[in-house]
């Protein structure tokens, strides 16, 4: 057991921290920094800066653009762009539909999207979930008839995120009601600009507007746009939630989180000092900070399996419980921070750069409580943290 | 980085697994316990011939230099088997502060003796108004000539009653909280002076109170340096904490297995209890806290060998902390989940959770190392 970073990983992260220094336009780090929300272009212009270093796409086979990185070089990287304020690649495109179009896909397919992906030509929309299909998504309804060479697709998606801003969606649909739900389930790639395809915004509880209905009336599909077989879907499906299962834990951004907690803290009054030296608060910071160190300690040793070609442990199936708790809690204790301040409603503070108006409070102020509620959807998307525990007492613990 | 055991490493869990699964059933535990000295020097010869009391000592003193993981390898699988040997007594803490601050005339007298199973220790450091500071001693040394006169009251000394060698702490200068004043000494637990309250503790060890009132000590027998042990004790302790976390940690794995085992066979309502879903999450929440728990034990581990100061001591603040939380919750679930069972002193799930919880007060509970975590941030 050797527990420090090897000579070769710390040159590394040097060398990132270098790119990062030199390439990451410093108004989208700032914007990020201050809690405005990026734009579309700022999420494009980011990932086509990596896409011309070669680092868009690290998880891919270096000869379809990967880097050829170990999963600690991965971790490295994520953790370097967190700290640095570098946008989150939107994963949608790069890391959920492509390694299923790379396992599944026919060539034509691989030859159309994959190349587009890594130039951040396409951007994706993932359409899973349905008003009545959520945690039981095997039961969805959105219907796919065949037509000679064309699916006809009707029904509805929801909880689409970003898919305001998405050319192409890949999306689970119904093609057969006999036997088992999960065998009549098909994936497709549907063009968002597809005729019968509308798109409706729905206001979250924090204010913004990311998520999505997505209303498919008589969309015409061509078949060269299914995944693998007609009927195998799920299949698929669950493929791509096996992939890439240590960077859901976040801790990178997490741990630029709580470095952002502490600034505050350390800024706002309490007493006759300040916030971060209130016994009460310093204990609930430093059981986050503990709680993030096990996290972190748990994606060492699952990376360290995945290095060495081990199949996942039980550990990496609480990577996406702890991993939201901990990202959860931030968003709590940066609300508790700002006191009264978490109270005025000022998204214009936030959500464009050309507000010229000074924010009520604290400039750092007016994007936390929207943070805060936005960030309740972690426990809940991706397999709700309810789901992941019903499949660790079946698959660790043999209940 | 890697967190992979080496072959050495594997070896050792493997033998260690092997041999207490073999040897150190509940119910040759439960007669042990209740013997005269409340463990089995039977077991500790065999403890020394598998070389485990020799393995984390210096070389050059019959020791195999082992690092502070292959100690949380053994003490991990101490804990799954509730071994009550004094090896935390004699060598995570007795060895460890001779290897640290003795002379080698010391360190020759009395470490290849511990290695070779002759020779037990016990670490009388605590004190009744100390709490968990370490540098809160109120026991006093006076200078006489050629050596010093003890006086004071160490507190819950694991071991205290068959150790052959006590290690006590006492202040030779300054007031009770400061850092610096603070003297080693080895003392006879014999000698005139030196009173045991010996007692059995209710998670099945042996400890007692030691009185010490005009016991005389030769400079021959202090430990280190005059006034200045303190960095030496906190060294010694925060790997402790380590080995302690990695004990904790074999308990939570085998609470776990005996309850989930315990889920599968028991049937209410017509269905075993593990097929109702409330039971199910919970137990998952316990497994959660175990696998963070050790995670962050063999970090910390290596934290120890390989850092100094403060990095060391945050290593070991968040994870005895942690380890407190997590054997608190795991053991009150396992009795809740086993109901009516979980009361019984005949099955093993309660002694498992009586050590966790024991464990968690001894040098610091949780709440005390997150304040000190918090401290250290």
């Amino acid at each position: 057991m050797e527990l420090v970073l090897s000579a070769e990983d710390t040159a590394f992260r040097d060398d990132v921290r270098a790119f990062l220094k030199d390439k990451l336009p410093q108004e989208i780090a700032a914007k990020a920094g201050s809690g405005f929300r990026l734009s579309k272009d700022d999420h494009v212009r980011w990932q086509k800066i990596l896409f011309e270093k070669g680092w868009m796409a690290p998880g891919w086979p270096i000869e379809l653009g990967g880097t050829g990185w170990t999963a600690m070089q991965k971790h490295i990287f994520d953790e370097e762009c967190a700290l640095a304020g570098a946008p989150m690649v939107i994963p949608f495109g790069v890391t959920m539909v492509a390694p299923v179009i790379m396992a599944f896909g026919t060539q034509a397919q691989k030859d159309r999207y994959l190349p587009r992906i890594l130039r951040s030509d396409d951007w994706w929309c993932q359409g899973y979930s349905e008003p009545g299909s959520g945690s039981d998504l095997a039961s969805l309804r959105t219907k796919a008839v065949r037509d000679g060479d064309h699916y006809v697709v009707t029904g509805q998606k929801t909880w689409t995120t970003l898919a305001q801003h998405a050319d192409m969606m890949f999306t689970l649909v119904r093609t057969s009601d006999s036997g088992k739900q999960q065998e009549g389930i098909t994936f497709l790639l549907i063009d968002m600009k597809s005729p019968g395809i509308t798109v409706q915004p729905i206001t979250t509880i924090d204010g913004s507007a990311e998520i999505n209905n997505v209303f498919l009336d008589d969309v015409r599909v061509p078949v060269g746009n299914r995944i693998g077989e007609e009927g195998k879907g799920w299949t698929y499906a669950k493929y791509l939630l096996g992939h890439e299962r240590t960077s859901i834990a976040a801790v990178g951004r997490s741990k630029a989180q709580l470095r952002r907690l502490k600034a505050i803290a350390g800024a706002e009054a309490s007493g006759d000092g300040t916030l971060i030296d209130d016994p009460d608060f310093a204990l609930r910071l430093a059981q986050i900070e503990i709680d993030l160190l096990a996290l972190e300690s748990l994606v060492l040793r699952a990376l360290y399996a995945e290095t060495a070609g081990k199949p996942p442990g039980p550990e990496a199936s609480f990577l996406k419980i702890k991993g939201t708790e901990v990202q959860q809690g931030l968003t709590e204790l940066l609300v508790e921070a700002v006191g009264p301040y978490a109270a005025p409603f000022q998204p214009e503070a936030f959500r464009q750069d050309n507000w010229n108006e000074e924010p009520v409070g604290p400039d750092y102020a007016p994007a936390l409580a929207p943070l805060y509620f936005n960030w309740r959807k972690a426990s809940i998307y991706g397999g709700s943290n309810e789901i992941q525990k019903n499949i660790i007492a079946k698959t660790v613990l043999g209940l | 980085m890697s967190f992979a055991f080496t072959d050495d490493q594997q070896l050792l869990a493997d033998s260690a697994a092997r041999f207490l699964t073999d040897k150190y059933g509940f119910d040759a535990r439960r007669t042990v316990m209740t013997a005269e000295d409340g463990w089995s020097r039977e077991m500790w010869r065999s403890f020394a011939d598998m070389g485990w009391l020799a393995l984390p000592l210096p070389e050059n003193y019959g020791g195999l230099g082992g690092s502070t993981v292959d100690l949380a390898i053994l003490m991990e699988d101490f804990g799954r088997h509730l071994v009550v040997e004094p090896y935390l007594a004699t060598v995570v803490l007795g060895a460890e502060t001779i290897a640290r601050a003795g002379s080698d005339d010391q360190k020759a007298e009395i470490l290849p003796q511990v290695a070779e199973g002759k020779l037990t220790l016990a670490f009388a450091h605590g004190e009744p108004a100390g709490r968990f500071d370490l540098a809160r001693i109120a026991a006093a040394a006076a200078r006489q000539d050629g050596g010093w006169v003890l006086s004071g009251h160490k507190a819950v000394v694991h071991h205290a009653q068959t150790a052959d060698r006590l290690i006590v702490s006492a202040r030779t200068s300054g007031q009770t909280a400061d850092r610096d004043g603070i003297t080693l000494f080895l003392v006879d637990p014999q000698a005139p002076g030196v009173a045991l309250r010996p007692y059995p503790t209710i998670d099945g060890l042996r400890a007692a109170d030691v009185i010490l009132d005009g016991a005389v000590v030769p400079d021959s027998d202090v430990l280190g340096e005059v006034d200045a042990a303190l960095p030496v004790i906190e060294q010694v302790v925060d790997r402790a904490l380590v080995a302690l976390s990695a004990e904790a940690v074999g308990a939570m794995d085998a609470t776990i297995a005996l309850t989930g085992e315990y889920l599968k066979t028991r049937q209410q309502f017509g269905r075993p209890l593990a097929a109702f879903q409330v039971l199910q999450h919970r137990m998952v929440e316990m497994l959660a806290a175990k696998e963070f728990a050790r995670a962050l034990c063999y970090r910390a581990a290596g934290a120890m060998d390989d850092t100094t100061g403060v990095e060391r001591a945050r290593a070991a603040a968040a994870l005895k902390s942690e380890t407190g939380r997590a054997g608190k919750r795991i053991g009150q679930d396992a009795i809740q989940l086993h109901g009516g069972m979980g009361m019984t002193d005949d099955m093993a799930v309660g002694h498992y959770f009586k050590r966790m919880t024991m464990i968690d007060v001894q040098f610091g509970n949780a709440a005390y190392h997150l304040r000190r975590f918090a401290g250290l941030s």
